[in-house]
C-alpha cells in the first residue's frame, strides 16, 4: 500500500475581506507533496501561490483572510492525518516551525535585526525541541554548520546586518531546518539573490531534502529554477490550479494553453528572428475579472464560446491533470 | 564605538557653549537694571553705581561674558543677588522636588503609555484601540493646571488622601516629602503619556507589518512572544526617544504644575528669579537645565546602542 502524501490540498478556497468587499485570491487549489519530493508551485504574481502557502502555514492575515472551502491534509510524524484548515490555532502553532517550516523570499528583511542569528534559531529549537539555552545554542551552531556557514561558532553571535543576502538566506534555511520539519515551504527563496548565489542555495535545499527526506513545496515564478529542482510542477493562474504534472512531461508537452504560453516566454525557447536574435514572447492581455468560465479564456488563442460560459474542472489523467476543455484537441 | 562617544561628547561641549552664550546675552537684553531694582526707589545714583561695581555689571559686556564663562567652567554659577547665597546652592535646594517629580512623572507616563500603545497597535481598529486612542487624544489636550486643580479638589480636599500643596517641612522625613509629589506626578504622568501612547502605537504598527514578524510567527512561538520580543524590540528606538525627551523637558521644571501644587522646584525658582531680575540665578538654572537636557540626549544615544545592534558598529 502506498502511504498517503505528506501534504494534500484539496479544492482550497481562501477569501479575504477588504474594504471594497470580499476577494477570493485562491479558489480551487488541489495539489499534493509526497515525502522526499519537491513540488514546484508556479504562477505569475497575484496568482495565489503565496496565499496558498500562507494558508498551509496557518498564517493568513487575520482577521481579513480565511479558508472558505476545502481541506489541507497533512500527515504528521505520528502518521496521524490532520486537516490544517480546520485546526485550532493553538494546535497549529505546535506544527508550525517544527513539522512544517517555511523560508521566505526576502532574506534581507526576513530576519529580526535586533536579535543575533543564534538567538533566532535557538528560540525555535527551545520552543519545539524542549532544549535548554545551552543546548539550543549548540543546536544553532550545528545548523549553521549544516547550511555551510563558515566559522559557525563565531558567527552564531552575529546580527543579520553583518551578513550578506546569501548568508542570511542560509541562516533562514538553518532556522527552518532546525526542528527537522517533514515539510519545507520555500516561497521564492532565491528570487532576491545573485544568480551564482541562487545556484548554491538551490543545491543546499536539494541536499537537505535528500539527506532528511522531507517534502518541499517550492514556490517560484522562475521556470528555469523549476526545471532544476522540481519532481513535479503545479501551475496556478488567477487563483486556480490549471495544470499539474511531472516536470519532464510538463516541459515536453504542456497541456494547458497557459502553461504552453508560459514556456514560450522562456528566452531559451524563443524563436530566432531574421537577425538571428531570439524574440522573447509575452502573453498578451492581463488577468481580467474572473467569471464563470475558464479564467485564461480571454487571453487564450484557443478559446471558444464554451470556455467563457461553462465552468471548467481540473481533469485528472494518471499522473497529470489539466483544467482545460480543449487540451486533447489542442495537443492533437 | 568609543570614537562615536568621544565625538558626541565634543559636540555636547559645543552645544553647552552656545547655550551659555545665548543665556548670557538674552538675559542682558531684558530691560531693567538689577542694581536699581535691588536697592529700591530710595537708592541714590552713587549706591547703584557702587553695587554695579560689586557685581561687575559696570564692565564691558564681552568682558563680563568671558569672566562668567571662566567661573561656570569651574562650577561656580555665581552669587544670587536676592537670595544671598551661591546659585549652585539655591539650585541644589530646589533640585529634589523637581528631580523626583520628573522621575515619577516619566515613570507613570511610560508605564501607562507603552502598554497602552502596544495594546492599541495589536488590536488596531478594534474597540480597545479606539478607546485608547480617544483617551490619548483627551490626555494630550487637557491643560495640566486644570487637571491639577481637579485632582487637588477631589483627592486632597474632599478625600484627604494626599497633601493639598507644598513640599512639607524641609526637616520632615523623605517619605513624607515624597508623598507631596503623588498628585502632581500623576497629573504630569497622564498628560505626558499621550505622546508616548501615540509614538508606541505608530512604532509598533510600523514594525508589526515587517517581514521578520512573519518569520517569527512561522516559528510557532506564541503571539505574546512575537509582539513583545520581536516587534517591541524593534519598535523601541522611537519610544526611547520620546520617553527621554519627556524626561528632559520635565527636568527643566514643570513650571505650571509646580506653581499649581506650590512645589519649591527649579521651575518655581526660575519664575521668581525672572520676576526679580536675579541674573545669576536665571543664568545658572538655565545652564544646569540645558546641561541635563544634553546629558539625557547623550544617554538616549547610549541606550540606542544597547537596543539596536546596527547602531553599535
Amino acid at each position: 500500500m502506498i502511504s498517503p502524501p505528506l501534504l494534500a490540498i484539496d479544492d482550497l478556497e481562501v477569501r479575504f475581506r477588504t474594504e471594497e468587499g470580499e476577494s477570493t485570491p485562491v479558489r480551487g487549489v488541489t495539489l499534493s507533496v509526497a515525502a522526499g519530493e519537491t513540488v514546484a508551485l508556479v504562477g505569475e504574481s497575484g496568482s495565489g501561490k503565496s496565499v496558498t502557502s500562507l494558508a498551509v502555514m496557518g498564517l493568513l492575515p487575520r482577521p481579513a483572510g480565511r479558508v472558505a472551502r476545502g481541506r489541507i491534509l497533512f500527515r504528521r510524524r505520528s502518521e496521524q492525518i490532520v486537516d490544517l484548515a480546520a485546526m485550532p490555532s493553538s494546535e497549529m502553532r505546535k506544527l508550525r516551525g517544527s513539522e512544517i517550516a517555511m523560508i521566505f523570499q526576502e532574506p534581507m528583511t526576513s530576519l529580526n535585526p535586533v536579535l543575533s542569528i543564534g538567538e533566532q534559531i535557538a528560540e525555535s529549537v527551545r520552543q519545539h525541541m524542549g532544549l535548554g539555552r545551552a543546548g539550543a545554542v549548540k543546536r544553532a551552531v550545528e545548523m549553521l554548520d549544516l547550511v555551510e556557514i563558515p566559522d559557525a561558532r563565531r558567527r552564531v553571535d552575529e546580527y543579520p546586518h553583518q551578513m550578506s543576502g546569501g548568508m542570511r538566506q542560509r541562516v533562514m534555511i538553518a532556522l527552518a531546518m532546525s526542528c527537522n520539519p517533514s515539510l519545507l515551504i520555500a516561497d521564492e527563496p532565491t528570487t532576491a539573490l545573485d544568480v551564482t548565489i541562487q545556484a548554491q542555495i538551490l543545491a543546499l535545499i536539494d541536499r537537505l531534502r535528500r539527506e532528511v527526506g522531507m517534502g518541499v513545496l517550492f514556490i517560484t515564478h522562475n521556470l528555469g529554477v523549476v526545471a532544476e529542482v522540481a519532481d513535479r510542477v503545479t501551475v496556478m493562474y488567477a487563483g486556480q490550479v490549471v495544470e499539474s504534472s511531472p516536470v519532464k512531461d510538463l516541459f515536453r508537452s504542456p497541456r494547458h494553453p497557459y502553461t504552453s504560453a508560459l514556456l514560450n516566454c522562456l528566452p531559451a525557447r524563443a524563436k530566432r528572428g531574421a537577425d538571428g536574435r531570439r524574440m522573447v514572447q509575452s502573453i498578451p492581455g492581463t488577468v481580467g475579472n474572473v467569471g464563470e468560465g475558464c479564467a485564461f479564456a480571454p487571453r487564450c488563442a484557443h478559446s471558444i464560446e464554451m470556455c467563457r460560459t461553462s465552468s471548467v474542472a481540473l481533469e485528472a489523467d494518471g499522473e497529470r491533470s489539466a483544467r482545460c476543455l480543449r487540451w486533447r484537441e489542442i495537443l492533437a | 564605538m568609543w570614537l562615536t562617544l568621544g565625538r558626541r561628547i565634543g559636540g555636547l561641549l559645543i552645544v553647552m557653549f552656545l547655550v551659555a552664550a545665548m543665556v548670557f546675552f538674552l538675559t542682558r537684553l531684558a530691560p531693567g537694571d538689577p542694581a536699581a531694582l535691588m536697592l529700591g526707589d530710595q537708592a541714590t545714583a552713587e549706591d547703584i553705581a557702587h553695587l554695579r561695581q560689586v557685581y561687575g555689571l559696570d564692565k564691558p559686556i564681552l568682558v563680563q561674558f568671558v569672566l562668567w564663562l571662566k567661573e561656570i567652567a569651574t562650577g561656580n554659577l555665581g552669587q544670587s543677588i536676592f537670595l544671598q547665597r551661591p546659585v549652585t546652592q539655591a539650585i541644589a535646594e530646589r533640585a529634589e522636588p523637581t528631580f523626583f517629580l520628573a522621575l515619577f512623572s516619566v515613570s507613570i507616563a511610560a508605564l501607562v503609555g507603552i502598554p497602552a500603545g502596544i495594546v492599541s497597535a495589536v488590536w488596531r481598529g478594534r474597540v480597545v484601540d479606539q478607546i485608547v486612542s480617544g483617551l490619548a487624544m483627551l490626555a494630550a489636550n487637557i491643560p495640566s493646571f486644570w487637571l491639577g486643580l481637579i485632582f487637588i479638589q477631589f483627592f486632597a480636599v474632599r478625600l484627604g488622601w494626599f497633601p493639598v500643596a507644598g513640599y512639607g517641612d524641609p526637616g520632615a522625613p523623605f517619605v513624607e516629602r515624597i508623598a507631596h509629589l503623588a498628585l502632581p506626578a500623576t497629573v504630569l504622568g497622564i498628560v505626558n503619556s499621550a505622546l508616548i501612547i501615540r509614538f508606541t502605537r505608530a512604532s509598533m504598527l510600523d514594525v508589526l507589518s515587517d517581514d521578520y514578524i512573519r518569520t517569527a510567527r512561522s516559528k510557532g512561538i506564541s503571539e505574546i512572544r512575537v509582539v513583545l520580543r520581536h516587534a517591541f524590540g524593534n519598535a523601541l528606538v522611537p519610544i526611547i526617544t520620546v520617553v527621554g525627551l519627556t524626561a528632559a523637558l520635565l527636568v527643566g521644571g514643570a513650571i505650571v504644575t509646580e506653581t499649581v501644587f506650590g512645589l519649591p522646584g527649579i521651575g518655581n525658582l526660575v519664575v521668581s528669579a525672572v520676576l526679580r531680575r536675579d541674573y545669576p540665578v536665571i543664568q545658572g538654572a538655565l545652564i544646569v537645565v540645558a546641561g541635563i537636557y544634553v546629558l539625557i540626549n547623550l544617554l538616549i544615544d547610549i541606550i540606542y546602542t544597547f537596543v539596536d545592534p546596527r547602531v553599535r558598529y
